[in-house]
């Protein structure tokens, strides 16, 4: 019941920004996205919400403070690919990192953040929650070791994942 | 003033989504052409994107008001850009892997070990 008003309320909130044109809105369009709020909320309320982890606001600011890092890194991932682009000098490889996250909405966090940011792209996660990521430039230092060292890979990101999601 | 922030808006995405192109006939296999089609095409939409919310943000400001529909519509495309590019590429890479490609000029393949486990 609870998942259910919640994802119907988000409904509502995203139907009134998108039919916002500058003016108030009408009762009719109100009306219409009570009922459309409801359908929408309805069919997906299991696929919305498992848990209410995001309910916490304390996990909002943590992705607040965490877009500036995530953008910076981008521009960083931009720049490293049009100068692989350009000269064709890559090394790939899949390595094998353990974050060592639980919950879904971490390890989500982290793999999206992988993917965007320089040289890597996650390819799978298994049953541990070992994410197994391609990554373009290969160091040889972090071939050495089996449990691999993630810092050279994405940084401080395990953490900032824990901090949103665990 | 407003025409040249949104011009180097413009000039910042698309000329990030062509490198993003150009990398896709360049690179050698699906991955790293994945590399070059998701982070680069990302950004370069992001500023697009960027371009035209300052546009519709700058109308409205000046008294059209529906233009402000323009930013709050193109700011949700942008999220769902930026959530969904990733995750499709996951999706395109562990698919290409269970089907066997093998990345090209690889040095290490820790989930090709992990697959042979499984056999």
């Amino acid at each position: 019941m609870l998942a259910f008003i919640a994802s119907a309320v988000f409904c509502f909130v995203i139907w009134l920004l998108l039919t916002f044109n500058g003016r108030m809105w009408g009762t009719d369009e109100i009306v219409a996205g009570i009922v459309m709020a409801c359908i929408a909320g309805y069919i997906s309320r299991k696929i919305f919400i498992k848990d209410f982890k995001l309910a916490n606001p304390k996990r909002w600011l943590m992705i607040l403070a965490y877009l500036p890092r995530f953008f910076y890194e981008m521009a960083k991932a931009n720049f490293d690919v049009a100068y692989r682009v350009l000269t064709g000098r890559i090394k790939p490889g899949i390595v094998k990192i353990a974050p060592d996250l639980k919950s879904d909405l971490a390890i989500t966090t982290l793999a999206n953040s992988i993917t965007l940011t320089p040289g890597t792209l996650s390819v799978d996660v298994d049953e541990e929650k070992n994410l197994y990521v391609h990554w373009i430039n290969v160091k040889d230092e972090v071939l050495e070791k089996m449990p691999r060292d993630y810092k050279p890979i994405c940084s401080t990101f395990p953490e900032w994942a824990r901090r949103i999601g665990e | 003033m407003m025409w040249e922030i949104i011009y180097i808006f413009l000039g910042i995405g698309v000329a990030f989504n062509m490198l993003g192109s150009l990398g896709l006939i360049r690179f050698p296999d699906v991955y790293t052409r994945l590399h070059a089609g998701t982070k680069c095409t990302t950004f370069g939409s992001i500023f697009i994107c960027f371009a035209i919310i300052a546009y519709g943000l700058w109308r409205w400001y000046d008294g059209e008001k529906e233009m402000i529909s323009l930013a709050i519509h193109t700011f949700f495309a942008m999220i769902a850009i930026l959530l969904t590019n990733p995750t499709g590429a996951h999706a395109i890479a562990r698919a290409a892997h269970r089907s066997g490609v093998k990345p090209a000029r690889a040095v290490v393949d820790d989930l090709e070990a992990k697959e042979g486990e499984n056999d």
